[in-house]
């Protein structure tokens, strides 16, 4: 008997590389296609992140967790969208940019609320309850340091926690707050690898009705992503930047990286990686 | 010019008060165009609204502008650059005659590529909302649109990758791993191209030389792209910077793509700019453009139109400035627009036949984010039937997992699937190259190399030993 010189799965000899990203490289292949074991990994990954979609954010755990950690003087204030239900969020996106009444009222009357504010954070469950309850805390930490370490004085409006929300509901929640700018940290969609990622999204002169385009965003901000000093960094430089300009969006660049991310490889100006080392 | 549309079926009067609610009223059901408050309210006034719009004249939409030419440049350009004498073949016809016409043998692909300057995005809308999805594969197919830089894509035959190396941090060695990966599998002669994690010039410089050096070395007869805002990408050119490929999201509407931060000004001189490198060694086509169905909607700009035709208006925007790819990232939006698997396979096999129709060179992100009701099957499905339909290009990711967008798109060893099961090839220039780089045994049958090819195999051995923690 003469032995199969080809084995049925194919190996990639470049699986190693798996140690510098966790994208699905060197994964093998049967034929042209995907092994069992690599497919099955797969559809477990997407069920997870599907269940994560619908998991809710426990908001209780949460205020109480922000008040003892940053010795908040009151509770943060807890505001809900006008989305009744999960599947009614997910389909409607305008109602999801609305607070109900009860919040508009709760923090029409916020007697904590200072008259007016250099910031207001907005903290939204979005796609992800499982980002805000993790990320949350680390967050602010690194980001109340960057305030602390400013020659600039700056007043925060009260913490605001929100559920249902998405990304534009940090306008009218800023803008009751008298606040000149909000940033919204919001959970993103999960992604098969990344189930929590938080967004940033840093607006100038908040109001209901501001578009996409005057928002500045910083993605991808969880542990195995960017992390939360280097992405409390970023976010301050741009409302530094903001404050001196009066402005947000894509008229504000951000040139928190001019400077550069890539340590050594970026400071000679190369960007030297193994494909193209000589 | 308040035309109004009305017809009986049986006991019940119809009526449609403007030539958008019928256009609306018309589409296929999806979860956007609930949304947005402009969906038939029933299954028998969908079809209605169909046989209302397929007895309408071709030359309606000449007169009737959906948004009106006064408040949108988008509107402007689709009137101003129409050509009448294109267009003679088929003024006489109404929408239903325009079907027939389209699916009969004198459609031929010459003929077809001789009126497209007569066809605006709205007719092309219209009569796609009357075609099944065989329809709309099969004149899809006979819509031929060929654009090259490096290589040249589009020729029948041919399904071409975007091999899209994306890493959450933009570290260098992680993004290389994906690319080496996909040049591996054969992917990547669309484009290989970054969706930056951070949007601003410096980090898009690097990531240019980045895949310049790579290209460079390898001599791949292929071209890069950071999709960064336009403004960011001729911020780059000013300052030196190797840019094949100018990016942007482009809209429908004059208000989205004001949403988006550009107007048809800012595209004009991105377009100029670049080609001023003359970077491009076959071709000229320097503009990549992303549409979606419900960006419009999305950015409150859509005027009351219905998503499907919001998208066809963005491909007038796109054939204006003769781009190398347009891509319908058709999943992407979310469930709020494309709620499900079918809903998402009718608006890629629109978006394919809508934007052939009109002459732009159709590729598809087959895709779906996690809060969508779809799954792999779907995409499976969808891969297919645009490969069928003669997609310019797809998308090529490791595993199907975009590690920085956070969705499933369709991975390096989908490509070679669509491409064995449909006998269909890499442009012809990267199939050469994948040939003499010994990546396959043997490349017309899509059989690859069991080993690592030598010059690959050799910048193996410079990996650095342990992983790098940047930051």
């Amino acid at each position: 008997m003469t032995s199969n010189p080809t084995p049925i799965v194919v190996e990639n000899p470049w699986e190693r590389l798996r140690a510098f990203t966790d994208a699905r490289i060197g994964l093998g292949r049967a034929g042209i296609s995907l092994p069992t074991g690599k497919l099955l990994e797969f559809q477990l990954a997407h069920a997870q992140a599907q269940d994560a979609v619908h998991a809710p954010l426990d908001v209780e755990a949460l205020a109480q967790q922000l008040q003892k950690a940053f010795a908040l003087e009151h509770e943060p204030l807890r505001l809900h969208s006008q989305v009744e239900g999960r599947a009614m969020y997910l389909q409607r996106p305008d109602v999801g940019r609305r607070l109900n009444d009860d919040s508009r009222e709760r923090l029409q009357n916020a007697e904590t609320s200072p008259s007016r504010a250099d910031l207001a954070v907005v903290i939204v469950d979005g796609l992800s309850a499982l980002a805000v309850q993790q990320n949350s805390q680390p967050f602010l930490k690194a980001l109340y340091q960057q305030f602390e370490q400013d020659n600039a004085e700056w007043q925060l409006a009260p913490l605001a926690i929100v559920e249902q929300g998405r990304v534009a509901i940090g306008d009218e929640i800023g803008a009751l707050l008298n606040a000149d700018a909000v940033l919204v940290m919001i959970g993103e969609r999960p992604g098969l690898s990344s189930p929590d990622s938080l967004g940033l999204y840093m607006t100038w002169a908040p109001e209901p009705g501001l578009k996409d385009d005057r928002r500045n965003c910083i993605s991808n901000v969880r542990p195995a992503g960017l992390n939360m000093v280097e992405a409390a960094r970023r976010l301050f430089l741009l409302l530094k930047e903001a404050r001196e300009l009066k402005i947000s969006g894509v008229k504000l660049k951000d040139r928190s990286e001019d400077s550069v991310l890539e340590g050594d490889a970026a400071a000679s100006g190369a960007t030297k990686n193994f494909l193209v080392a000589d | 010019m308040a035309q109004t549309f009305q017809t009986t079926v049986g006991s019940h009067h119809y009526r449609f008060k403007s030539l958008a609610e019928l256009m609306a009223k018309a589409t296929p059901a999806r979860s956007g165009d609930r949304l947005a408050g402009v969906i038939a309210d029933s299954a028998e006034e969908r079809v209605v609204a169909q046989m209302v719009l397929a007895e309408l004249p071709l030359t309606t939409f000449l007169n009737d502008a959906l948004i009106p030419y006064e408040h949108d440049e988008i509107t402007r350009l689709i009137i101003d650059d129409h050509d009448a004498e294109a267009f003679a073949p088929l003024r006489h016809l109404t929408v239903g005659d325009f079907r027939n016409w389209l699916l009969s043998d004198q459609a031929t692909s010459e003929v077809l590529t001789a009126v497209r300057p007569g066809i605006t995005p709205e007719m092309a809308a219209a009569v796609s909302k009357l075609m099944r999805n065989q329809d709309l594969i099969l004149v899809g197919r006979k819509c031929r649109v060929t654009t090259a830089f490096r290589n040249t894509i589009g020729l029948p035959g041919r399904l071409s990758t975007r091999l899209q190396p994306n890493h959450p941090t933009d570290d260098v060695t992680g993004i290389a791993a994906s690319i080496l990966d996909g040049l591996l599998y054969g992917s990547g002669d669309a484009v290989i191209g970054i969706n930056p994690a951070t949007d601003n010039v410096a980090q898009s410089v690097k990531l240019m030389r980045l895949m310049d050096d790579v290209i460079q070395k390898y001599q791949i007869p292929t071209q890069s792209c950071v999709l960064t805002h336009v403004t960011n990408t001729l911020e780059a050119i000013e300052q030196g910077a190797p840019v094949d490929l100018v990016f942007q999201s482009i809209g429908g509407t004059e208000a989205t793509n004001r949403s988006f931060g550009f107007d048809l000004n800012t595209l004009a001189e991105a377009e100029a700019a670049a080609q001023s490198l003359n970077r491009g060694t076959v071709g000229r086509n320097v503009m990549y453009f992303e549409t979606g169905q419900g960006s419009s909607l999305s950015a409150d700009a859509h005027h009351g139109l219905d998503q499907q035709t919001c998208e066809a208006r963005a491909y007038a925007v796109a054939r204006k400035f003769s781009p190398l790819l347009v891509n319908t990232v058709v999943g992407f939006i979310g469930p709020e627009y494309l709620f499900d698997g079918k809903e998402i396979t009718r608006a890629g096999l629109e978006d394919h036949f809508c934007g052939k129709l009109l002459g732009v060179p159709m590729g598809c992100d087959v895709c779906y984010t996690n809060h969508a009701e779809a799954d792999q099957n779907d995409m499976d499905n969808l891969l297919t039937l645009l490969g069928v339909a003669g997609c310019n290009f797809v998308m090529g990711i490791p595993g199907s997992d975009d590690i920085m967008l956070n969705y499933q798109t369709t991975s390096f060893h989908d490509a070679l699937y669509a491409r064995r099961v449909l006998g269909l090839k890499a442009a012809p220039e990267f199939e050469r190259w994948l040939d003499e780089m010994q990546i396959f045994n043997d490349v017309k049958t899509h059989k690859l190399n069991d080993q690592v090819p030598a010059a690959f195999a050799n910048s193996l051995r410079h990996l650095p030993r342990e992983p790098r923690h940047d930051v």
